[in-house]
């Protein structure tokens, strides 16, 4: 028993326990170095895939939009760099705190607070947002040296889109919004997605929406390396971005500024055309906005603004509202007469002031009529009586063929975003319109009333510009345009856009001569002959006047009429009538007669656009011009 | 003349006395070791050079201190072993009431010139004690024995697991029940506690999810110390919060690969992946430079080491000797295993340096006490074999 504490045995069974230690030692480090293998050698690509991915971030590096420049070149949309506060809420503990405590450092207003709330709402998730823009050097000083107390908050470098002439053409540029979550959702579906990593803004309408494609750019790429708090060390490789094609368009910012200038504050479109090309010089739609405002976000008291006002700012009237003709659709009926042979330049009718028809007496303007009247005299006098008679003969799926063919009744295809169709009434027309079989039937009563522009009938400004270009030019079509070319700025490669005629209109030479004589008799002897006092150069025009609330029966004075029951003024016209540069249409909502309000307007836009001359101011009402039309 | 060559007789004799009770084999393990430390060191510290010269500084203090300790011989050791414990307790009961905090545990204790870390002076006195204490009941050791030996261990391991530090806690425990292993504790309790340990450890590994779920406590442990175990069994379940230092460190190490990215070319290291990378974890960034070859060398290294302790222990005359000498041995193997495992992902984040690599002074001294006492166990062998 005493053996068990004799020290040999005792060292004996100690060394066999550090034999045993020393077995679990090679057993346990053997098991490490089956982790080692495992790790180093089984996983090796694994794990080196893993690092790469850790220390390589791809940083997208967004290429500068394209510029759009007029006609002449002057620079209508363009891009400006300016330091913004942003805030990643993801990273953010307590926003409102944060942006309380940035307030002590930078000017923020509530507004800003508005603006960064709605683009809140709106965003991805780890966006970056902007609390404020165009920080000052000094606000940008101020923050850098208090940085470490905002942790999600940073100051960044970026691009805006500037428009220099703020309100100038804003229905045609449109304008550009951050990315929402649906423009998000779209782009992710694209085969754009990779190239609009980086990218925050987006054409919203106008041609910044059309031409986004084209105005983008290609996004470049870094290759950096990070470190595990993402601070770039070092550039590895760099594909630099691609600027964005430019986009010189067809319109004469001079000649926009006219006829802004000349609209003055009344509401209501004009769209000038060049005949020969389809080129718009002049689309305007009143009243207009900035749309600098949509930049950086609009706040939601600027958009109430926008959005609430009675007037519609940012309603495109030219491309989008669709007003009856009025006497403005004769030249084109009388046109059409001749083509379809239902009526000879030289028939005339004994116009007695009225035209009976199924029980109902449609009235002329003219108390007792106009006596005999021929084509000529029907456009210069703008005798209704004619064209009921004439809408009667001819029947209402005659007249909707040939107005189709004038590229009524249809969107034009012009590359703004947004072109409503109006209305060319024909008996399918109706029954597709309506829903019961009473209401689906034509009745040849409601024929009469579209003879002379009012009734079904509801076109465009675009509609009634492209037409009267159409005319102009002989029948030639061109499709409507504001961009003239794409140019890439980096290889000065030009892309010009559709110069070529679409079509012609089967029209016999010795017809359209007859209508435009007539026309040109307008300005100077009828209805528009006021405006177009000693113009210089010969202008074709019509005038006309577009019931804005339905009158039955009634010849009330419109002037009782409170302004927005008023109607609508219009004017088509082109000059010079013997090689027409320019077509317009032009409609001032709630103006009264067309030679009253409209005509002048066309008259200031062909003094500028033929003879340079600027005008004074907007152009006069001419209170006098109670002329029938 | 004369006077002079006396002189430098006495020098040589006494340098020679000195440095005569250093180990040759230890010295050239440990001294191969540490120059890879220094080499790793190196490219951890990179981005912050001070480092590096305050580990050139904590590797001279350690050094001294081992040839300090290396003088001593055990006899006079078994006499410091009581005051020693005693002292340690105290300052842990100090630390208890008195403690400062720190990264959420009370650990330090201020007096007054400079703090201290006294858990960590118990990892040397501790199995100092015990292998005292066996060593006075050498000629009758009884079941009553090992239970004392047993209280001996755990008032201070608890208190330091009170603190809480359960990486030390584990380390003072682990020399502890070597001591006691080595002193003939019986097969019968050995053999259960190993398997009551297997077991435990794969329930939690097989039942992780379920024990890790939203809310459950785990009686006795910190919510810090389940949640380490926990991360250990899914790093990806957290991967931004604790699970990122496993996850980074098996990315550093797995990207090594066999030969390694080369010296200071560590791109999860130099990059700031790899957490603790000069501390707890720079056995990823060795991983990461030196590949599975560095590992192995590394590995190597320590089973020379520990095999070098054990020979010492195996052949020291004193039973005190054996017992503290094979602590020593065996607890150089924990460092470097607890430590290893962690880094790798096999064994819950504790706070366990690499043996003779982490930075840190305090863990360096330690381990070169240790060293010395390895030194000074082999120097009291030849000694006494010259004697006879």
């Amino acid at each position: 028993m005493n053996d068990l504490h004799s020290p040999e045995i005792q060292l004996v069974r100690f060394r066999r326990r550090v034999l045993f230690a020393g077995a679990l030692v090679l057993v346990c480090f053997s098991l490490l170095l089956a982790r080692f293998v495992w790790l180093q050698v089984v996983m090796h690509d694994y794990y080196r895939t893993r690092a790469e991915d850790n220390r390589i971030a791809l940083l997208p590096v967004t290429p500068n939009r394209g510029l759009i420049v007029d006609r002449k070149g002057e620079v209508l949309a363009r891009n400006y760099s300016a330091y913004t506060l942003e805030i990643q809420p993801s990273r953010v503990d307590n926003l409102e705190r944060t942006i309380d405590e940035l307030a002590g450092i930078v000017h923020i207003e509530a507004r800003d607070r508005k603006r960064f709330r709605k683009l809140m709402d709106e965003s991805r998730n780890f966006d970056s947002l902007p609390i404020r823009t165009r920080l000052s050097d000094e606000e940008v000083a101020r923050f850098i040296a208090q940085r470490y107390r905002f942790p999600g908050v940073e100051v960044r470098a970026r691009l805006f889109r500037q428009y220099p002439n703020t309100e100038l053409a804003s229905h045609v540029l449109g304008y550009m919004g951050r990315i929402n979550r649906r423009d998000a959702e779209r782009i992710e579906e694209s085969d754009d997605a990779a190239n609009y990593r980086g990218t925050d803004h987006i054409g919203k309408s106008g041609l910044e929406q059309r031409y986004e494609s084209e105005l983008h750019g290609l996004t470049g790429v870094e290759q950096v390396e990070v470190t595990a708090a993402g601070r770039a060390v070092r550039v590895l490789s760099r594909t630099p971005p691609q600027q964005g094609n430019n986009l010189r368009l067809t319109l004469d910012a001079g000649l926009q500024r006219v006829v802004e200038t000349a609209f003055g504050d009344r509401r209501g479109a004009l769209v000038a055309i060049e005949p020969s090309t389809g080129g718009v010089l002049a689309l305007v739609s009143k009243p207009t906005f900035d749309p600098n405002l949509f930049v950086d976000g609009i706040d939601t008291t600027s958009w109430d603004a926008l959005n609430n006002s009675p007037d519609h700012p940012l309603l495109n009237r030219a491309i989008y509202s669709a007003y009856p003709p009025g006497s403005t659709f004769k030249p084109f009926m009388a046109l059409g007469a001749l083509t379809a042979g239902k009526r000879t330049p030289q028939f005339a009718i004994a116009d007695p002031g009225h035209f009976d028809f199924g029980g109902h007496r449609f009235r002329d303007d003219k108390v007792g009529g106009h006596g005999s009247v021929d084509m000529h005299k029907s456009i210069v006098v703008s005798c209704n009586t004619y064209y009921y008679r004439l809408a009667a003969d001819w029947g209402i799926d005659g007249i909707s063929n040939f107005m189709a063919q004038l590229g009524l009744g249809s969107r034009t295809g012009i590359d703004i975003d947004g072109e409503s169709t109006g209305v060319l009434p024909s008996q399918e027309w109706k029954k597709k319109r309506f829903k019961r079989p009473d209401q689906q039937k034509w009745y040849a009563g409601e024929t009469i009333s579209v003879g002379i522009g009012q009734g079904y009938n509801a076109y465009t400004m675009i509609q009634l510009a492209h037409a009267t270009a159409i005319l102009a030019a002989d029948g030639v079509v061109y499709r409507p345009h504001v961009v003239r070319q794409i140019e890439n700025s980096r290889t000065g490669a030009i892309q010009l856009i559709e110069p070529e005629p679409i079509r012609r209109v089967d029209l016999r030479q010795a017809d359209i001569d007859v209508i435009k004589r007539a026309m040109e008799d307008v300005n100077r002897v009828g209805t528009g002959s006021r405006a177009f006092a000693g113009a210089p150069y010969v202008a074709a025009g019509k005038t006309g006047t577009a019931q804005a609330f339905s009158l039955r029966g009634g010849d009330l004075k419109t002037s009782k009429l409170t302004e927005r029951l008023r109607d609508h003024a219009l004017f088509i016209a082109y000059a010079p009538a013997d090689n027409p540069k320019i077509a317009l249409a032009v409609l001032v909502e709630n103006a009264g007669f067309g030679s009253q309000s409209a005509a002048p307007i066309a008259r200031q836009v062909f003094d500028y656009y033929l003879l340079g001359n600027l005008p004074a101011g907007p152009a006069p009402e001419d209170t006098d011009a109670t002329d029938s039309e | 003349m004369q006077l002079t060559a006396n002189r430098w007789l006495w020098l040589r004799g006494t340098l020679g006395s000195v440095l005569g009770k250093l180990d040759l084999p230890l010295v050239i393990i440990a001294g191969t070791l540490l120059a890879l430390a220094t080499l790793v060191m190196a490219s951890a510290t990179a981005d912050f050079g001070f480092r590096f010269e305050a580990h050139l500084v904590n590797l001279a203090v350690g050094l001294s201190v081992m040839l300090l300790v290396a003088q001593i011989p055990p006899l006079r050791l078994m006499q410091l072993a009581l005051p020693f414990y005693l002292l340690g307790v105290v300052l842990l009961i100090g630390v208890e009431l008195f403690g400062e905090t720190s990264k959420g545990a009370q650990r330090w204790l201020d007096i007054g010139f400079t703090r201290i870390q006294p858990s960590e002076m118990l990892k040397i006195s501790v199995p100092l004690m015990l292998a005292w204490y066996f060593h006075r009941h050498e000629s009758q050791l009884r079941v009553r024995d090992f239970l004392v030996a047993l209280v001996i261990l755990i008032i201070p391991v608890g208190l330091i697991f009170h603190q809480p530090d359960l990486g030390t806690a584990i380390l003072v425990l682990a020399a502890g029940v070597f001591v006691i292993f080595f002193a003939g504790l019986s097969w019968k309790l050995i053999i259960p506690v190993l398997v009551i340990g297997v077991v435990a450890v794969t329930t939690v590994a097989v039942e992780g999810d379920a024990l890790c779920a939203e809310g459950v406590k785990w009686p006795g442990f910190k919510d810090y110390q389940r949640q380490r175990v926990c991360t250990l069994l899914d790093p990806t379940a957290d991967p931004r919060g604790s699970g990122f230092h496993i996850i980074q460190s098996s990315i550093a190490i797995g990207s090594g690969g066999v030969f390694g990215k080369g010296w200071k070319e560590g791109t999860q290291t130099h990059l700031e992946f790899v957490p603790e990378r000069h501390t707890d974890f720079i056995f990823a960034v060795m991983a990461e430079e030196f590949g599975l070859l560095g590992c192995l060398v590394l590995l190597a290294i320590y089973i020379l080491l520990i095999g070098r302790g054990l020979m010492i222990a195996a052949s020291a005359p004193l039973l005190f000797s054996r017992l503290l000498a094979g602590a020593i041995s065996l607890s150089c193997f924990t460092y470097a295993f607890v430590n290893m495992g962690m880094v790798t992902g096999v064994l819950p984040v504790v706070g366990v340096p690499l043996p003779f690599v982490s930075y840190g002074g305090t863990a360096l001294v330690t381990l070169c006490i240790g060293l010395g006492l390895l030194m000074s166990i082999e120097a009291h062998r030849r000694s006494r074999r010259r004697d006879r």
